[in-house]
Formats: structure tokens, sequence, C-alpha cells
């Protein structure tokens, strides 16, 4: 009772495949863009911003922290609609990652702003730049730079995370790995097959974004 | 059709946490167990054997939990072993919690000053002794924080074997929510249980990272 593997079904669903890697890729450029997005400026609102906000932020920064992604994307899909929000499957997943990464890459960039001297903050006000035009030109980048390592991590992470998408049905390559093994009973091999590209993703993604890290923050001159 | 109150809903969402925190708890003593074997490989003196241990981390740190489960569940099912969810859950929970406790405590154990390990090999100490005596008890102080961390990450992660059909929290909610056709009452409550689970926990890892770092902040 030996088993035999048998990875013959790849010449005919590779389409499938395919199409979910491009999914999974859609779904982390668009959650790591708007999600780091997001992340800045609950960043900038939990150690810069006004007094009021700064209770909000964290709010929603440790619920989301403290919950599984799972069930943040089960409530924005079928919690939501009965407050009137209907949204698509792919539109749900989108939502869901950007408003998990918010909450990770927001206290991982809180860290790189509060690790800025407090002479940056002297400097920027006695040329004459309001708190804001510091914020932006004077501090955002070199805390970008400083937690860029760590972020990279998180974006890596919310890519691996997102194979759950395919429990609303998003046709991810999680989804196209359950759809192949459940027609040609092939688990073992679909599952190994998707795996591997999902650790070649990572490593590519990971690459890709310290890639990007080195083309965008000056190097500067030694300390 | 039997109507259910919240208090039904609530009732029967708690009575699957038990499984939420059995599951959870598990999974964080065999992984560190496993973990701390990893640990040791990991920063062996023979370089196979650090390769062979970061190999291992990486492979688990850079794949989905999600189909490390299909494969434990699914996969070994065709060897001709019965694998049932709980045991496809545990499995997969503790290798992959493994993993990520050994890459924490690798920090904590190249945190520790050099020459700790050599004046303890001065000592005549052989490495298990050393690790024993000298590195694990300094290491140790430093790991707590991130390693109580570490723990939201394992109870966060449980949520996922509802998807191979294990009955803990996550899938009562889908359960629960099937029954009541009230998935917003249902999952939100769902989420503030494991809130009230993980909240607790990385409060602690916070404030005990700021006392234990006390001793380092001298800069």
């Amino acid at each position: 009772m030996s088993y035999q593997f048998d990875f013959l079904w790849l010449g005919e669903y590779w389409p499938q495949i395919a199409k979910g890697i491009a999914i999974t890729g859609q779904l982390t450029l668009v959650g790591g863009v708007v999600g780091v997005s997001l992340g800045i400026a609950c960043a900038w609102a939990r150690a810069l911003g006004p007094g009021f906000l700064k209770p909000v932020v964290g709010a929603y920064v440790e619920l989301i922290r403290n919950t599984p992604f799972l069930i943040q994307l089960f409530f924005i899909f079928f919690g939501l609609p009965s407050l009137g929000v209907q949204l698509g499957e792919l539109s749900a997943a989108n939502l869901a990652m950007i408003i998990n990464l918010g909450a990770y890459s927001c206290e991982i960039i809180r860290a790189g702003i509060q690790a800025t001297p407090r002479g940056q903050f002297e400097a920027g006000a006695s040329l004459a730049m309001t708190p804001f035009e510091t914020f932006r030109h004077v501090v955002l980048v070199p805390s970008l730079q400083r937690i860029w390592p760590a972020l990279s991590s998180q974006v890596v992470i919310v890519m691996l995370g997102s194979a759950v998408v395919s429990q609303i049905a998003v046709e991810d390559l999680t989804f196209a790995a359950n759809f192949i093994q459940s027609r040609t009973f092939r688990a073992f091999e679909a599952y190994i097959v998707s795996t591997l590209i999902y650790l070649a993703l990572a490593i590519l993604l990971r690459q890709a974004m310290l890639a990007l890290g080195g083309l965008v923050f000056p190097r500067r001159a030694a300390r | 059709m039997t109507e259910f109150t919240t208090w039904d809903i609530l009732r029967n969402l708690l009575l699957a946490t038990r499984w939420t925190l059995l599951l959870s708890l598990v999974s964080f003593i065999g992984g560190s167990v496993v973990g701390l074997c990893l640990l040791w490989l990991r920063i062996s003196p023979r370089a196979a054997l650090r390769r062979l241990a970061k190999g291992y981390i990486e492979l688990f740190q850079g794949t989905p939990l999600l189909m490390q489960l299909f494969i434990a569940f699914f996969g070994l099912g065709l060897f001709g072993i019965d694998v049932p969810a709980w045991l496809a859950a545990g499995v997969a929970l503790v290798l992959w919690s493994a993993a990520f406790l050994a890459e924490i405590w690798r920090g904590c154990v190249e945190a520790i000053a050099k020459g700790q390990w050599e004046a303890s090999a001065s000592l005549g100490m052989g490495r298990l002794q050393q690790m024993r005596y000298v590195i694990l008890p300094q290491a140790l102080k430093i790991a707590i924080p991130p390693t109580v961390g570490f723990s939201v990450q394992v109870i966060k992660g449980t949520a996922l074997t509802s998807i191979i059909g294990f009955v803990e929290l996550s899938k009562a909610g889908t359960i629960v929510t099937n029954a009541t056709f009230q998935p917003f009452t249902v999952y939100g409550l769902v989420a503030l249980i494991y809130f009230a689970l993980c909240w607790p926990l990385s409060k602690s890892s916070q404030i005990l990272e700021r006392k234990l770092n006390v001793a380092h902040r001298n800069h």
C-alpha cells in the first residue's frame, strides 16, 4: 500500500494556479500599499496627532492585533451586510487585509517615529515648519527607513495570512489548491505544490521589499 | 422556529472557547519543547545542523499556516494514516510554533555576550552545562516578553483549525451563525472573546518588556 505520487494534473490545472497566484498578488499589492498608508496615518495620529484621536486609533490597533484575521474577515463579509454594507468577496478580502495591515504597520511605524531624536522636531520647528510639515519632510522618511525590515516582514506575514480568504470564496492560490484537490483527489500533491509556490512568493516579496527600501531611501553618510 | 437569545449564543461560544484554550496550551507547550530542540540545532557548532534548523524555520515561517494544516490533515491521510482534525491541528500548530519560538529564542541567546561562552568554557563546562547554567538563565530574562507576545499568535493561529473542521471558538461561531442567522452578533462576540483572551497577554508582554528593559536603559 505504498502511495504513488502523481503530478500529471499540473499540465491541466496550471491556469487555475496562475489565476490563484495573480489574485494572491493583487490582494497583497492593494493590501500592502493601502494598508501601509493607513498605518502611516494611524502612526502619525497615535504618536503626534490631536488628543481625541489617540484613544480611537489605539482601540482600533488593539482590537485588530488581538483578534484572528479569519474572524475579521468573517465579520466584514458575513456580519456587515446586516448593517447594510454589502461587499463582494474580493472587496471584503481587500478591506480585511487593509484593516489588518493598517493596525500592525501602525505599531511598527510608530516605533520608528518615537525613535526619532527630539532635535529633529526642534530643528523642523526652528525652520518655521508646521508640526505636520516637520512630520512630512523631516521625521517620516528616516522613521520608515529605520523600521523597513520589520515592515517588510509584516507585509510577508499578511501575504501568507491571505490564504484564508479562500474561505469566503475568493479564488486565490489556496482556493486553486482546494479546487484541484477536490477534482483530482491528489490532496498531498496539490497542497505541496501550492505551499512551495507560497514559499517562493514569500522569498520574492521579501527581496522585492528590501530592494524597494534600497531604492527609496537615500544612503545616508556614516553617522 | 426556535428563537436564540444572546445568552444562548454566548454560552455556546464560551463552551467552545475551552477547546481554543486547550489547543493553544498544547501547541504552546509542545512548540516550546520542539522549539528548544530546534534552538539547540540552530546554534550548534556544526554547520550542517545549523543549516538544517534554519531550513526548517524558513520553511515554516515562509508558508501559510493554513497550508501546513491542510498538508497535515489531507496529506497524511493518503498514506493510510487516519488523521482526525484535532490531531492534525495539534501537530501542525506544534511544528509551526516551534519554528517561531526557536527563532525568537535564537535572538535572545545571541544577545548574550560572547565572553559568557568563553568564561564558562574556560571553567571546563561542556556545551550542555554552558547552556543550562550560564546562557539560558540569562537569555530567559530577555526571552520572556517576546515569548508571551508570541502566545497571542498561537491563540489567533488556532482559529485556522476551524477550516479543517476542528470545533473551537471560530468553528462554533460559524455553526451558531448557521443556526441563528445573526452573523453580526455572533462574529462580534467571537471577536470579543478572542480579544479577552489575547489582550491581557499582549499587555503583559508590553509591561514585562518595559520592566526588564530598565537595566539596559543607560543611554
